[in-house]
């Protein structure tokens, strides 16, 4: 109810006198009656249609943490966006004829470097395997212990993690924030909020800039937005990522995981019973009470488990959960709240990890008696593991055999011969060589399959021993017509088949491709 | 120990549930976020946004234009430019580089025959084919076997005046009617025919007489085909010892064409396309694989 009606019942109810003469009063009762003879909602005889649509956000106040949980948790930060913010500026060799940057997205060029890989739009079946590799890696990690993506690793809570420490630093730690957000606005409080969206601004700007250096010279980018001479495609897509980070590290922050992402839905689907997962040990910690009161219930000889009820596991907790409730989609597993209990349990003298990764199988043996166990090693961490080697191996295998050259051809579809006037047949072909090399390489084309034939390419002059010899740029691939002619009698109908093979000149192994000669 | 076991499934006190329940699991009823509801409106806000900005709203004669005036039109008009911006260079050499030395240039050849490969798509695959292949009537483009010339220059000035086209450089000159005009008598064309087919070789009727098709040949045809049927392509008359047929080699073929003659046309294409779009035409077609020197 609103405080407002609450007020207008409560006057109502004081001026007995007026009652069955004013209308209104008459009004009012008959609502008063109406609300109090409503079915309550109970948790446990819930019904669909009350309740709020749309409800505010409860804002989150995580409070800091110290333990081992929180310096895994920093040093994955570091890593990780030290990775992402410096990469970019990483160098590597290659030559006079391809960038020197270390991973580099090239768009205009159509290639992509990663260090010694060098990848063609053609061969983004490398991506593929890659892919398969992610997923793969992401439900081993799932299948050992749940949501180890979700809490450590994933960008969201990454950036959210460091956008929660300048948060901390600014506007003060859970209490004192909590208190802040009390009091009306002042020149401290303003100043505090303003500095920490400044430091956030910044950071997801770092974020946005670092991301479109992947896409080109990086120092020469660095240089180029400084002094305004960069493409508006960079600037607009620092702008962007500039506004999803601060939008979503800043402001969204656990609602993306609980609202936005699939992941949760997903690995809620494919976790089984052995995943360890952050557990709360009701074994243990369960009937929960305050210190004195444990103490009285001990005295009578009654049980009371190791929680205390002091809430400091939800205080930490970056997505407001109550781990005690059990496992939910809320929870990201980050493993903040055993830091917390831990601490607690050390300081009341009670031993460590009443919450652990752990099973709920583990709980029901222990409740029962029996020791707990873990298995690691069952049927699809193993299968997962396997096909994380098997996909590996392919692709490191892929790479390694990598050839450089690269040969194919295309019929002519209209006409697929021409009769020339001395009564030869003539069939013409397009022909695309690729070059991956880092230098201009010369091919020789040799045509086997058609006895006597005559090789013509189509702004070739170039010959060695009869055949024709085809220039490539260094990198790049060429495409050239090539007629084949025969005076040779052919067959009703025939279609003989035919290979066209480049040899470097120079040296090195040739390449194949076949086709067909086709007569009348 | 049974409230133990339940302890994991129970929802929180505080949220409800919507009364579903499957082997003790609650579904949750938890509330949608309130900033869902305002992104909804907000893209409500930015549909009207597009109604200001972009055309709309359809009035009584027109619509309306909105304030960016974007217009379709010209947006590919803008495209198109920057098209043309980016072609800039390579058009610039194309267009500097005499017509015989395209084809020695290899970066210079590739982006002529690129050119006009969309080019021949557009205006001449329908009747030459896609590839140039041709049809009953419609040259062949691919082979080695020209009616007006097959160098350069020849190819160039036919695609730019074109064949009996309107243009007065059009390459002028038809096979006459010789039948239906009354020029020739039906025994006559026949046996015409029939020498002709014997002229590259193929088999002609048992008991033609080619003596008296010679006659007629030499007397009536070999004004223009030249007296050995070797053609004159001054005239744009064929070849016709050669194994390449425009109509076809059969008797019947041959008879229909000296009675009705022949006249196909090829329009000027000078007035409409471009000077470089020509230019990278003459490349293309030169290219196909029977251009001469």
């Amino acid at each position: 109810m609103c405080p407002g009606c609450d007020t207008a019942l409560s006057m109502t109810a004081a001026t007995p006198s007026q009652q069955g003469f004013s209308p209104l009063t008459k009004l009012v009762e008959e609502a008063k009656r109406m609300v109090d003879s409503a079915p309550a909602p109970h948790p446990d005889e819930p019904d669909d249609d009350d309740g709020p649509l749309y409800a505010a956000r409860r804002k989150i106040y995580p409070q800091h943490v110290t333990g081992t949980y929180r310096r895994i948790k920093w040093a994955v930060l570091l890593v990780t966006l030290g990775i992402y913010y410096l990469l970019p500026f990483v160098r590597w060799d290659r030559g006079p004829n391809a960038p020197d940057q270390a991973v580099l997205i090239d768009f205009p060029a159509r290639r992509f470097y990663f260090f010694f890989i060098e990848i063609w739009p053609q061969e983004v079946y490398y991506l593929t395997g890659l892919l398969i590799l992610a997923a793969m890696a992401l439900f081993l990690m799932n299948a050992v212990a749940g949501r180890v993506w979700c809490g450590y690793l994933c960008p969201q809570t990454v950036w959210t993690d460091l956008f929660l420490a300048i948060e901390r630093w600014t506007e003060g730690d859970r209490r004192e924030h909590l208190l802040r957000d009390r009091q009306p606005w002042s020149f401290d409080r303003l100043a505090r909020a303003g500095l920490k969206h400044f430091l956030w601004l910044m950071v997801a700007w770092w974020t946005g800039g670092a991301w479109v250096l992947y896409f080109a010279d990086a120092p020469t980018l660095v240089r180029e937005l400084a002094t305004f001479q960069a493409p508006l495609a960079a600037y607009v897509f620092i702008a962007m990522l500039t506004f999803t980070t601060y939008a979503l590290a800043g402001w969204m922050r656990e609602q993306v995981c609980v609202y936005m992402c699939p992941w949760p839905r997903i690995q809620a689907a494919l976790t089984d019973e052995y995943a360890l997962n952050v557990t709360y040990r009701y074994d243990r910690g369960e009937p929960r009470a305050s210190l004195k009161k444990a103490a009285a219930l001990h005295e009578h000889g009654q049980p009371a488990g190791d929680c205390i009820d002091c809430l400091q596991c939800v205080y930490v907790c970056p997505t407001g959960v109550d781990i005690r409730g059990g496992p939910n989609l809320g929870c990201i597993q980050c493993g903040l709240c055993i830091d917390a209990c831990d601490a607690v349990m050390a300081k009341i003298g009670r031993p460590a990890r009443l919450i652990a990764y752990d099973t709920d199988i583990n709980i029901k043996r222990r409740l029962q008696g029996q020791q707990p166990f873990y298995r690691i090693v069952r049927s699809r961490t193993v299968l997962y593991a396997v096909v994380i080697a098997l996909v590996g191996v392919v692709m490191m295998y892929a790479l390694t055999t990598r050839r450089h050259e690269a040969v194919s051809v295309l019929h002519d579809r209209n006409p697929v011969f021409v009769r020339l006037t001395d009564g030869a047949v003539r069939n013409a072909y397009t022909v695309r060589i690729l070059n991956k090399n880092l230098e201009t390489q010369s091919f020789v084309l040799k045509i086997s399959g058609l006895a006597e034939a005559e090789v013509t390419v189509i702004g070739g002059e170039a010959r060695r021993g009869g055949d024709p010899v085809i220039d490539v740029g260094p990198d790049q691939s060429r495409e050239v017509r090539v007629l084949v002619t025969t005076h040779q009698e052919l067959g009703a109908d025939a279609s003989l088949p035919l290979t066209f093979t480049i040899v470097p000149d120079g040296g090195g192994a040739s390449v194949s491709a076949a086709d067909h000669f086709l007569g009348p | 120990m049974s409230e133990h076991a339940e302890h994991a499934h129970k929802p929180p006190p505080q949220i409800a549930t919507t009364g579903h329940e499957w082997d003790g699991i609650h579904e949750l009823n938890t509330p949608l976020p309130r900033w869902w509801l305002w992104l909804f409106y907000a893209t409500i806000i930015w549909a009207v946004g597009y109604w200001i900005v972009y055309p709309s709203w359809p009035l009584l004669t027109s619509y309306s234009k909105g304030v960016f005036g974007w217009h379709a039109r010209s947006a590919v008009v803008s495209d198109l430019a920057a098209l043309r911006a980016q072609r800039g260079p390579m058009v610039a050499q194309l267009e500097a580089t005499p017509l015989g030395d395209i084809e020695a240039t290899p970066q210079l050849l590739d982006f002529a025959r690129a050119l006009g490969r969309a080019a021949f798509a557009d205006n001449c695959a329908p009747c030459h084919g896609a590839g140039g292949g041709g049809a009953r009537g419609y040259p062949n483009l691919t082979d080695d076997d020209w009616l007006w010339g097959g160098t350069l220059a020849d190819i160039e000035q036919t695609i730019r005046h074109g064949v009996r086209s309107t243009d007065d450089k059009g390459h002028q000159g038809s096979m006459p009617a010789f039948g239906r005009d009354g020029m020739l008598k039906r025994d006559d064309i026949v046996a015409a025919a029939e020498y002709v087919r014997s002229l590259s070789g193929l088999s002609t009727t048992p008991g033609a007489d080619l003596g008296r098709g010679a006659k007629i040949f030499a007397d009536n045809c070999a004004v223009c085909h030249g007296p050995e049927g070797k053609g004159n392509r001054a005239l744009g008359a064929p070849n016709l010892t050669d194994k390449i047929w425009l109509y076809g080699p059969d008797t019947k073929t041959i008879i229909d064409g000296i009675w009705n003659g022949h006249g196909g046309v090829m329009p000027a294409w000078g007035a409409k396309l471009d000077d470089v779009t020509i230019k990278a035409l003459t490349v293309y077609v030169h290219t196909f694989g029977g251009g001469e020197k």
